[in-house]
């Protein structure tokens, strides 16, 4: 097990480097949307780092889920709550860790049935490859090669700490 | 014990929802909890979610009704299921087909879920025994034993209003014999350790031995509501009553109809309930159905989310079991 514990660090980056991303793209304003759990964390901790003002939404995608007539219902954390109008919005969705890309999906999906984004920006904290969509992160905190049997939990939100896992 | 184990696998999730009456507690909690999420889900701009997308559900109504029918027609709706109706009292069976018959019948249609509302007790029961495994029996209500659904909706609109069974004393006023919803709320309560069930009714509409169930038995009005937090009011089964239970519509209404004035004598705070279809001035004073105090309405529309849960979640135990990928 390997342990990464300089996520604020990681985190002032990320955030420095999502204001260049919507400066380069002539955004100013945005709505931040986390995916539950970690994304969430991450959401709040770089609206802290932005002094975004504006509520954070919070996607719970379980009704989404591509996996649903495999293993059923997920149990779900809390219900999905985007406290604004998407439509027209510029929304900048953020999770944890980044792997097939389902999850992106599911988001994806849900986020369109509250409304029409005016774009949609990716911020992930860990980028751990092995994609099977094709979708890519606009701000990536850390980049980790992993295999397959391995896994990468975020705990938190107090302190945040990344943990590798490898399966025995 | 037959009933828990035709509706819950052997990894203790539901594959039927024919019964409150032995549903462990972390299944019914999970069930509410699930109807939380989906009530968001009604508030949205599209007001749909990919879970049943493909899957096909059948109402099969052997009895009348409007609400619960439309409810899970439109629960069904919500989740991308595609739904047919189907009222056989008028169709199928009156020629002469036989309700094993009609099933079989159905299910050569690729059905996945049947919504069963029949008549006699235990006809939910009864086509989950003799459904294909991979169809799912959501009971809608049989005779006079149970109608589930109705008593989670009612269970999930007194927590958004009194969080904590262990503190509320919940009064289910009226026809206690011919109520399938009474039986079904009186476990559900049980079960959320509810602190205190009232019954409260005439003794011609009590069903004999009802204290078993836990409850405490009121036969006057007054008496009955005192310092109660919730009061569930329930219709007269006029088509249910044989022979002389009550002296006239309007004797009953004079001795349990629930008037602002008996509403005074219930906790300050007490919300008033309804599974409706409602007989005003018959149960019900028309102040009170449409008073600060009444969650009638509210009730229906948490219907819709409980059925979304029910389906959803007997849907996906229909599947094996698989690892979370990221």
């Amino acid at each position: 097990m390997m342990q990464l514990d300089d996520i604020p660090g990681i985190l002032n980056d990320m955030a420095g480097a999502l204001s260049q991303h919507l400066d380069r793209r002539g955004v100013s304003d945005f709505a931040l949307v986390g995916i539950h759990t970690g994304g969430m964390w991450i959401a709040r901790a770089l609206q802290a780092c932005l002094d975004h003002n504006d509520p954070v939404g919070g996607l719970d995608i379980s009704f989404y889920r591509d996996d649903f007539t495999r293993i059923g219902l997920h149990p779900r954390v809390q219900p999905s709550s985007l406290p604004f109008q998407v439509e027209n919005r510029h929304v900048v969705l953020v999770d944890d860790v980044l792997y097939t890309g389902r999850t992106i999906r599911a988001a994806l999906n849900e986020i369109f049935d509250y409304g029409r984004p005016a774009s949609v920006t990716l911020v992930v904290l860990v980028d751990r490859g092995g994609r099977e969509l094709p979708i890519a992160a606009d701000v990536v905190g850390l980049e980790v090669a992993l295999a397959a049997g391995n896994h990468i939990k975020l705990s938190g939100p107090d302190p945040l700490s990344l943990n590798i896992l490898q399966d025995p | 014990m037959s009933a828990p184990t035709l509706q819950t696998g052997a990894d203790g999730r539901l594959r039927h929802l024919l019964t409150v009456e032995g549903l462990p507690r972390p299944r019914l909690e999970e069930l509410l909890n699930t109807a939380e999420s989906f009530l968001g889900v009604t508030q949205r701009e599209v007001k749909k979610v990919p879970l049943l997308r493909g899957k096909t559900v059948v109402n099969l109504f052997f009895e009348s009704s409007t609400r619960t029918r439309t409810t899970f027609e439109l629960a069904a709706k919500r989740l991308s299921a595609d739904v047919i109706n189907l009222s056989v009292s008028t169709s199928a069976t009156v020629k002469g087909e036989s309700l094993l018959d009609t099933l079989r019948n159905l299910e050569a249609m690729h059905a996945d879920i049947f919504v069963v509302r029949h008549g006699t007790s235990g006809a939910a029961h009864f086509i989950a025994q003799h459904c294909l495994p991979h169809v799912a029996v959501l009971n809608a209500g049989d005779g006079r034993h149970a109608h589930p659904t109705q008593a989670l909706l009612d269970v999930f609109t007194i927590r958004r209003h009194k969080p904590n069974f262990d503190q509320i004393k919940v009064a289910i006023v009226g026809d206690i014999l011919n109520s399938r919803v009474a039986r079904s709320q009186i476990h559900a309560l049980t079960i959320l350790d509810t602190a205190e069930v009232r019954v409260v009714a005439p003794r011609t509409l009590l069903p004999v031995g009802i204290e078993s169930l836990g409850v405490k038995v009121f036969t006057d009005l007054t008496q009955g509501l005192a310092g109660v937090d919730v009061i569930i009011m329930l219709r007269l089964q006029k088509e249910r009553m044989r022979g002389a239970l009550l002296p006239s519509e309007h004797e009953y209404y004079r001795q349990f109809g629930l008037t602002e004035a008996r509403l005074q004598g219930a906790h300050p705070e007490a919300i008033v309930m309804h599974p409706g279809p409602i007989n005003r001035g018959v149960e019900i004073d028309s102040s009170v159905a449409d008073g600060a105090r009444s969650v009638i309405l509210e009730q229906v529309t948490n219907g819709i989310a409980i059925r979304m849960a029910a389906m959803s979640l007997i849907m996906g135990t229909r599947t094996q079991d698989g690892r979370e990928v990221g």
